[in-house]
């Protein structure tokens, strides 16, 4: 081992670290003599004593002041990089402006989705025990169909966990579809509400305005009003104590709660009591209400106490599911505990109790969002490094004078987040402009304000700061690298080519979204146009679809049959191809065989008069006014499913509809060809249309003949009003119900068409920036090779080419891309929809080439009729 | 006025640094102080007091040559300065004063 002189190294490493620099040479040379002196003692005793004196000497004289001068240089220089960075930007004025529009449009949906994002987030947060109250929710599997997740469960499960099971502190059973016309005096008004049991008020965090929270949903036939509702029924009245009448119903009104905050996932306009419910049905024979498979109104919650993990409660409910389902091998329902505030935005469920919002449609969202953001970002980039020639003197003078590589640094992301904190401002200004067109598109019921909160003020400021460091990082990086030296020398000897290829692959990214993104938008478009043109097996051009609102169809149908131009009318529970799925479940004569199929409730009118085609049979040989459905007219599929030969050899069989209750049988009376029930994209099932009794009708469907519809619409709605008092007057269109069915693939296709927009306004954008760029930077070039005789048409040819390969290059790549994204990805289940060919893939392409080429060659145009002399004058 | 009178320990550094002309470093300072007046004092406390009485601008120091034993670290020399001195005197004049109206009787018998 080697004898080492003086203290050990890492003593003097903590002293030259705390030491002030000018004071650290003479005390350590004074602690390194007195550790000479005491080493001839000991070398262990020396160390020691220089240990204790290096501890000792850290006082606070001795000790450097933090580092705060060096990052005060960034305060003392923002003055300057702030007066340096506004000239550059006003002297680049078509560059500036190219950068902050294309941020501001990218940051305006940026704003969108973070005020979208955070009003969701905030959805139930301001229920106290919000941490610890859950719901039961349930997944249902059954032989024939996908399992699949309801946010509703049974009344059992509630009644169980609350009579045999502890661990929680409140349990509260609710029901959906409390709808009634509650009369006050001549007042009426429709409701829809909830049952709910009476620990609600302890649950939640809803505030009674009078009533006692404690017993006033206990009572049978209890009425709590929220104040809105209060308000329109009994004006400035408080309306506690008073008696409210629904048909021959009675209830007492025990209280009136705050109005529902719009954060809520759970929103009514009145609450019931449940005892109602109980009291009607407790001892009612051959009731569903308390059965394991009801699953399908009913919703449980329960707060569990402080510090408990709700896995004791899982247990408990996998411990019932056990026993339930092994009564049963049709279907098994399974039950798990979920937390209030993972609803919304939570998992995909169907029986939701309010309004909801999956995660994976918020992903997709924001994931396009940032297509269009990481766009703009690339313009930024794109534009600073082509520029930076001009201000490479610049980062010149302040290296020599001192600057270090970080300082620069510094300097163009402090510049970045300018650009980006400046267009923030502008972007909010765009959002406000566009905020009502996606409240509209996306937001039902007017689930969210996307009102402004001061706490997003900070999120904006925050996302602009991110805006500005990713903007700007590379062309930070790229302008600190230079070298004092290289500029002076001789300036041009810095690679204006440098970074080209990284502008390249950032225009071609750019453009591929484009394209990407109107291929979508296309494909979207025509699927859309495809659903609403299929050829559905029936007609539905002016049929107009009355809905009787639990009014008697007979009286309704009397009067508007004398209408001139109502030439047919009929009557049936649902309309086909709208969304809406009726099911039954029927059986021939095989006992084990059952086949569920969709169904409908229709007179014998309906099949003529929306021209469906019958293979065998005919309609219903009459209406039935009471009683038991007696016919059933079946499809094509169905008719194979049953194993019927022929259509004709299924007329007079007899199949039995199961039911909970007594199996009712129908006999065949006729066969359809197949006709569109589901919605086009959906896999289509056996269908029949069962001969409807009154209670079953929901529509009635007339077939018009009128060139005034809005005066037919009058004639209508007085005729309504004659008959209902309470309900509006709601008629439509069978073509506009299916419009509106489509609903979803029409917003697909304006978010793609309105991103796609953006998309290629920003890439434009960029592309006439570089353009501009490339042509003032060869503009020598320009009028010598024009001196030398070359023509207008050459010369755009020789400035376009890049750019053109480019823009080939994205769309080599976009066009597999969209194709396999559409074709395998999203449409992928989709049963009858669009090949995607030639049409959709390069329309898109042909717009997006069409708007690059008429940039580029403006410009190139333009710098090739430039008059050389005048360039080249000053040479 | 407190600061213009020198601390007990401020003077006797002083008094030290004066009499070891050029070769007044703490090191040395420190020694010369333990051999002249007997009492032990640590390197810590005389450089603290270096220091302040640097600050107070009653001694002005300068860095020397590199010298091999301290690995090559320079030392700090001190000097006693103008004010310095001034102070010194001021406080010697003091006590002297004070020891001429001591009549003799009282040191009878200590000496």
């Amino acid at each position: 081992m080697s004898r080492r002189e003086g203290p050990p190294a890492w003593m003097d490493l903590v002293i030259q670290w705390y030491c002030k620099s000018e004071l650290l040479e003479d005390l350590q040379g004074d602690l390194h003599e007195y550790y000479e002196r005491n080493s001839k003692k000991g070398r262990t005793r020396a160390d020691f004593i220089y240990l204790l004196d290096v501890v000792k000497f850290c006082r606070l004289y001795t000790i450097r002041n933090p580092k705060i001068v060096g990052r005060m240089t960034f305060f003392n220089l923002v003055g300057n990089y702030f007066k340096t960075s506004t000239r550059s930007l006003i002297r680049n004025r078509l560059f500036s402006t190219i950068n902050i529009a294309g941020l501001a449009i990218s940051m305006s949906i940026g704003i969108l989705m973070i005020t979208y994002i955070s009003e969701l987030l905030s959805f139930d947060t301001f229920h106290k025990k919000a941490d610890r109250t859950f719901r039961i929710v349930s997944r249902y599997e059954s032989i024939s169909n996908d399992p699949f997740d309801l946010a509703s469960t049974s009344v059992f499960i509630g009644k169980k966990l609350k009579e045999e099971y502890s661990g929680f502190e409140d349990l509260l059973i609710m029901r959906r579809n409390f709808r009634k016309d509650i009369a006050k005096g001549d007042n009426i008004i429709a409701l829809s509400g909830l049952y709910s049991t009476r620990e609600f008020f302890d649950v939640f965090s809803f505030n009674l305005i009078s009533g006692n929270p404690a017993t006033a949903l206990e009572a049978p036939y209890s009425l709590v009003l929220t104040e809105e509702t209060a308000k329109k029924l009994f004006k400035d009245k408080n309306p506690v104590g008073e008696i409210v009448t629904s048909g021959d119903e009675s209830y007492t009104i025990t209280g009136v709660m705050e109005n529902i905050p719009r954060n809520s996932h759970i929103q009514f306009e009145a609450l019931a009591s449940f005892e109602t419910l109980d009291s009607k049905n407790r001892n009612l024979e051959g009731t569903t209400l308390y059965n394991w498979s009801s699953i399908w109104q009913n919703h449980v919650y329960l707060v569990l106490p402080k510090g408990e993990s709700p896995d004791r409660i899982n247990g408990a409910l996998v411990e019932i599911a056990d026993v339930e389902n092994a009564k049963t091998d049709r279907y098994t329902i399974n039950h798990k505990l979920e937390n209030i505030l993972k609803i919304v935005p939570g998992e995909e469920m169907s029986n939701q109790i309010g309004p909801s919002m999956a995660w994976i449609g918020i992903w997709q969202l924001v994931l396009l969002t940032l297509f269009v953001i990481v766009s703009a970002c690339f313009n930024y980039t794109n534009l600073s490094i082509a520029r930076s020639l001009r201000r490479a003197k610049e980062v010149g003078v302040r290296k020599v004078v001192g600057a270090s590589r970080k300082q620069v640094f510094t300097q163009f992301i402090f510049e970045a987040v300018i650009v980006s904190v400046v267009s923030l401002f502008i972007s909010y200004i765009l959002f406000l402009l566009f905020r009502p067109g996606f409240k509209e598109l996306f937001l039902e019921n007017g689930m969210l304000s996307l009102e402004f909160e001061w706490i997003y003020g900070l999120y904006f400021l925050a996302f602009a700061l991110l805006i500005g460091l990713v903007a700007g990082v590379l062309p930070s990086i790229f302008l600190s690298k230079l070298k004092a030296i290289s500029i002076f020398r001789d300036a041009s000897s810095i690679k204006l080519l440098k970074g080209v290829n990284l502008r390249k692959v950032l225009i071609v990214i750019q453009f591929t979204i484009s394209i990407f993104l109107i291929i979508g938008s296309t494909i979207a478009y025509r699927q859309y146009k495809f659903a609403l043109n299929f050829e559905l097996g029936f007609e539905t051009e002016n049929v107009l679809n009355l809905s009787l609102q639990n009014n008697d169809s007979k009286v309704l149908k009397a009067e508007i049959e004398k209408l001139p131009e109502v030439s047919k009318i009929s009557r049936s529970g649902m309309i086909p191809n709208t969304g809406e799925v009726w099911a039954e479940r029927f059986k021939y004569n095989d006992p084990l065989d059952s086949v569920e199929a969709y169904v409908n409730f229709t007179d014998k009118n309906y099949f003529d008069l929306h021209q469906y085609e019958f293979v065998a049979g005919g309609t219903f040989p009459f209406d039935q006014e009471e009683g038991d459905a007696k016919f059933v007219i079946i499809d094509e599929l169905m008719r194979k499913r049953f194993n019927f030969e022929t259509p004709e050899s299924a007329i007079g069989e007899t199949l039995t509809i199961v039911s909970e209750r007594d199996n009712p049988k129908v006999e065949i009376a006729g066969v359809v060809s197949e006709f569109q029930y589901v919605k086009v994209h959906n896999e289509p099932e056996p269908c029949a249309v069962i001969q409807g009794t009154p209670e079953d009708y929901r529509h009635l469907n007339l077939l018009v003949q009128t060139v005034d519809p809005i005066a037919l619409m009058d004639k209508l709605e007085s005729i309504w009003s004659s008959i209902d008092k309470v309900h509006t007057f709601e008629a439509l269109f069978y073509d506009e119900q299916i419009q509106e069915a489509y609903d979803s693939q029409a917003t697909l296709f304006k978010i793609f068409g309105f991103l796609a927009f953006l998309a290629i306004s920003i890439a434009t954008m960029g592309l006439l920036g570089m353009a501009v760029f490339t042509t003032e930077t060869r503009i020598k070039e320009i009028s010598v090779r024009k001196v030398m005789g070359a023509t207008v048409r050459h010369l755009v040819f020789i400035l376009s080419k890049g750019f053109v390969v480019m823009l080939l290059v994205a769309a080599a790549i976009a066009i597999p891309l969209a194709y396999l994204f559409f074709s395998e990805m999203v449409m992928e289940d989709f049963v009858n929809r669009i090949t995607i060919g030639p049409l959709e893939l390069l329309s898109g392409v042909a717009l997006v080439f069409t708007i690059g080429f008429l940039t580029i060659s403006w410009q190139t145009r333009k710098a090739a009729r430039t008059n050389p002399a005048e360039m080249l004058r000053n040479e | 006025m407190k600061g213009t009178n020198l601390g007990e320990f401020e003077e006797v550094v002083l008094l030290t640094i004066a009499s070891l002309m050029d070769e007044a470093y703490s090191v040395n300072i420190v020694d010369e102080i333990s051999k002249v007046t007997g009492r032990k004092t640590k390197l810590g406390v005389v450089h603290a007091v270096l220091k302040r009485m640097e600050d107070k601008g009653l001694i002005t120091s300068e860095l020397g040559e590199p010298t091999k034993e301290r690995g090559g670290r320079r030392k700090r020399f001190f000097q006693v300065s103008h004010g310095g001195k001034i102070a010194l005197l001021k406080s010697k004049e003091q006590r002297d004063k004070l020891w001429n109206l001591i009549p003799d009787v009282v040191f009878q018998g200590v000496r």
